[in-house]
């Protein structure tokens, strides 16, 4: 049943010049016929960290496919103000890291190098800036020395930085993940969100983890049924009992 | 089970382990192939490559009793071969009465089976030492340089990455059905047999479902990261002097058993 | 141990160089069409596709079930993988899953592989889609059928052409080899038609638009058919040939000059050599082959009746 909450807040985007992306009134059914996106309008500035949050099946995940120009909707996205068009699209997936929720899904090849050396390879970029690429990805995930090891080794936690540094390795504007805390044990969660503030970028993540969106993102989004029901500051929306609850949310 | 049961690479530092993938490859498939056309009953040849192979053993610091131990997997399939031993040809050895059965073991039947089974015993310690020894991806790398086509490379890389997924996804629908499957005493367990079909089908059906959405996910991820129909990789491997060396010393090592094989 | 697959997959040592040699050179064609087509018709998609069909080959070859009187029914594959992939994909499906099982488990030998991969990733796709393709635009009843029958008899082709290496190789006799596989794939074979159709019917219900017409018939041509209806007649008509007269195989093979170059010295069979329980064992491979194939017939109609009547899981 679609609950539409006509947003009881003043959307309160920070100043900025230039957003780095930037969606309106986007819309996408999938071929099944099931109805994702009813029209999602979003800004997000440089340097920003942003949260989106809510019930499964409200369209995020659909919603972040769409950021690098993998599932194409109705409406328009611009990112540092070029729009997704094929002639784009190499240069909009450089910009947009995704990574995904089941890192299994990420990390295609057999050992750590070869997934992480694939996005700057597949950018044309020479032999030894690959590797200077694969070095400085896998130092910023604090998984320096683990190029020569087996994908199907790896722990949760160590997949999912890992993942992170396949995208990083493609030095991305923005970096957009689908629910990077879930599946981690406490302590792969704690190091997640420490990496996840010290790295200096652009962040869009979609998460259930309201704990570390109140630690980590200044600003959240809550979504529902397909649509953004709120935008606003994360310790302002946390306090509004009702709207969390509506959209099956809870405090933390 | 853990995945670690796929996983037969064995680490150690060591002069094998350090080898190129492709001299690995290489040597042993020249191995297999010197012995396959060893004649029958060339023991002392036989036995010099059985040397070989312990030095490679050695070499390897896996220990020299560590293919051997793992070798007995061709054991089911010389039962295929017994029924040479009563050749026809060759001088009869004895005459064995089994009821109305007369069994005639001659020379040559009893020399064509044991060098099959020492050719095949040999040959599979020998691949043994090779994946022992050498990283499955560096094998695939190896076959790239050695102009495997792209596309057979691409599809073993994706199947070893995903074996190790994909098989812990059919314990757990095993384990599943073990779960579900309780047995009354006295009664006879496991139902009819086209209801068992059906049900190993529909676990083959949901894995395969299972699969192929995931394939879906996958190719997103690759468009993700700039994946636009050609795959790319890259070549870190090159061969050394240490290497060229030992590829030709095999080689020659190869050559010298063929010459006690067929030079009497 | 979890990874015993039917004994098809023939080691080292036991298949003399020549006959390794010609079935690596049928199967390097083979393949090498597989990839030239592969790379014309099929999308990029097709690389992670084809993959981890691969893996699920491999994974599903673990979910075994009792058949009969102490065999397991193995799964092995190759014309499940033709009826959802088209017959040149699942090639290089299979092509990859023998190979690997040879490199890394030493499932299958090495300078055998082609042999291997022929018997077991070339023979049952070419008749596993090749049946299925007669049927293809007919009800899901009749394909049912028909991938069973494929798959039963695809396993029964392979392990015929497995003795027939090894007999010309001289690693065994054919009056043992031959009736000793046959028996030992009837029921394995029937335990493969029956995952694969139990299989098919499972993803008819929750996929349908995996196995729409339009897309399986695009991955193979009607020259399958008669690629299929050939293949399959051959092996229907080869198994009691060589069963009922090995003599009569080994003779045209020896005027082939098969045997001279195949072995280093031939197993002749001499006239005054018989077993005596020889001529009731031809008898009974035939009529075990028979009668197989028709309990198999009547299995495959109540388990498409049975999966008809049953609701979809939802």
């Amino acid at each position: 049943m679609p609950v539409k909450h006509p947003p009881d807040y003043e959307i309160t985007i920070p100043e900025c010049k230039g957003d780095i992306l930037r969606i309106r009134d986007l819309r996408f059914a999938y071929p099944d016929g099931r109805v994702a996106l009813r029209g999602v309008s979003l800004n997000v500035c440089e340097g920003e960290k942003v949260a989106v949050v809510g019930p499964n099946g409200a369209g995020k995940s659909t919603l972040m496919l769409h950021l690098n120009g993998i599932l194409r909707g109705h409406g328009s996205i611009s990112i540092a103000g070029m729009s997704i068009t094929r002639e784009n699209l190499p240069i909009i997936r450089a910009m947009v890291g995704l990574v995904f929720h089941n890192p299994d899904d990420q990390l295609f090849s057999p050992t750590v190098f070869d997934d992480v050396a694939f996005g700057p390879l597949h950018m044309g970029l020479p032999e030894a800036e690959v590797y200077t690429r694969v070095d400085e990805a896998l130092a910023a995930v604090q998984m320096d020395d683990f190029g020569k090891r087996l994908s199907h080794h790896l722990s949760a936690g160590q997949k999912k930085r890992i993942a992170i540094a396949t995208v990083l390795a493609m030095r991305p504007q923005i970096l957009v993940l689908d629910e990077p805390s879930s599946g981690l044990d406490p302590r792969a969660r704690r190091s997640l969100i420490n990496l996840l503030r010290e790295l200096p970028i652009t962040m869009l993540i979609s998460t259930h983890d309201l704990a570390m969106v109140e630690e980590l993102f200044p600003r959240m989004v809550i979504m529902d049924e397909g649509f953004v029901v709120a935008d606003g500051p994360t310790a302002k929306l946390l306090e509004d009992g009702v709207l969390l609850e509506a959209h099956g949310l809870e405090k933390p | 089970m853990h995945i670690n049961v796929f996983d037969h690479y064995h680490f150690q530092d060591s002069l094998i382990h350090r080898l190129d993938a492709r001299v690995k490859a290489a040597v042993t498939v020249a191995f297999i192939l010197s012995n396959a056309i060893l004649p029958d009953g060339n023991w002392l040849a036989f036995a010099v490559a059985w040397l070989v192979l312990l030095l490679g053993n050695d070499l390897s610091r896996l220990g020299l009793g560590y293919t051997f131990k793992r070798s007995y997997i061709v054991l089911p399939f010389v039962l295929v071969a017994i029924s040479v031993i009563f050749s026809p040809l060759g001088k009869p050895l004895a005459q064995w009465h089994l009821g109305f059965i007369t069994l005639i073991p001659t020379n040559f039947g009893v020399a064509r089976f044991f060098s099959i089974l020492v050719r095949s015993w040999l040959s599979v310690q020998m691949a043994i030492l090779l994946v022992a020894t050498t990283q499955f991806p560096d094998l695939i790398h190896a076959f790239e340089h050695l102009r495997l086509p792209r596309i057979l490379t691409t599809i073993i890389a994706f199947l070893y990455r995903y074996l190790f997924v994909l098989t812990d996804e059919a314990l757990r629908l095993l384990r599943a059905r073990e779960a579900r499957s309780a047995s009354l005493q006295g009664r006879k367990r496991g139902g009819r047999l086209t209801w068992r079909a059906k049900v190993t089908g529909s676990m083959v059906g949901q894995l395969f479902l299972r699969s192929y959405e995931r394939s879906d996910r996958i190719y997103y991820a690759m468009l993700g990261r700039g994946y636009t129909g050609h795959l790319r990789t890259l070549n870190p491997h090159a061969m050394t002097r240490l290497d060229w060396l030992a590829l030709i010393l095999s080689l020659a090592v190869l050559s010298f058993i063929q010459l006690l094989g067929w030079v009497r | 141990m979890l990874l015993s697959p039917a004994p098809l997959h023939i080691p080292d040592g036991f298949l003399t160089p020549f006959i390794s040699l010609v079935f690596w050179g049928a199967t390097m064609i083979m393949v090498g069409l597989a990839i030239s087509k592969t790379n014309k018709t099929l999308g990029e998609r097709q690389i992670p596709l084809m993959g981890l069909m691969a893996a699920f080959i491999f994974a599903a070859q673990m979910l075994n079930f009792p058949v009969a009187g102490g065999t397991s029914g193995h799964f092995l594959g190759g014309a499940l993988a033709a009826i959802v992939l088209g017959p040149w994909a699942g090639i290089l499906v299979m092509t990859a899953v023998i190979a690997v099982q040879a490199l890394l488990f030493q499932d299958g030998g090495l300078l055998v592989m082609g042999a291997n991969i022929f018997n077991m990733g070339i023979l049952t796709v070419v008749i596993g889609f090749g049946l299925y393709r007669m049927v293809i635009h007919r009800k899901i009843g009749a394909r049912l059928v028909a991938a069973g029958l494929a798959s039963w008899l695809a396993t029964m082709a392979a392990a015929l052409l497995t003795s027939l290496q090894l007999w010309l190789s001289g690693a065994s006799r054919l009056e043992i080899v031959l009736p000793a596989m046959l028996g030992v794939h009837t029921p394995i074979g029937l335990g493969e038609a029956l995952i694969t159709v139990a299989a098919l019917a499972f993803i008819e219900r929750t996929r349908p638009d995996l196995l729409t017409s339009e897309k399986a018939a695009s991955g193979g041509g009607r020259g399958w058919i008669i690629a299929g209806i050939i293949v399959s007649l051959l092996a229907v008509l080869l198994s009691p040939l060589a069963s009922g007269s090995p003599d009569g195989l080994e003779r045209v093979a020896e005027n082939l000059g098969f045997l001279e170059i195949g072995q280093s010295a031939p197993c002749e069979i001499l006239p005054d050599y018989t077993i005596p329980f020889l001529g009731e064992t031809h008898l009974s491979t035939i009529i075990a082959g028979m009668v197989g194939a028709l309990v198999l017939l009547g299995l495959l109609i109540l388990l498409g009746r049975s999966l008809r009547k049953s609701p979809p899981h939802t």
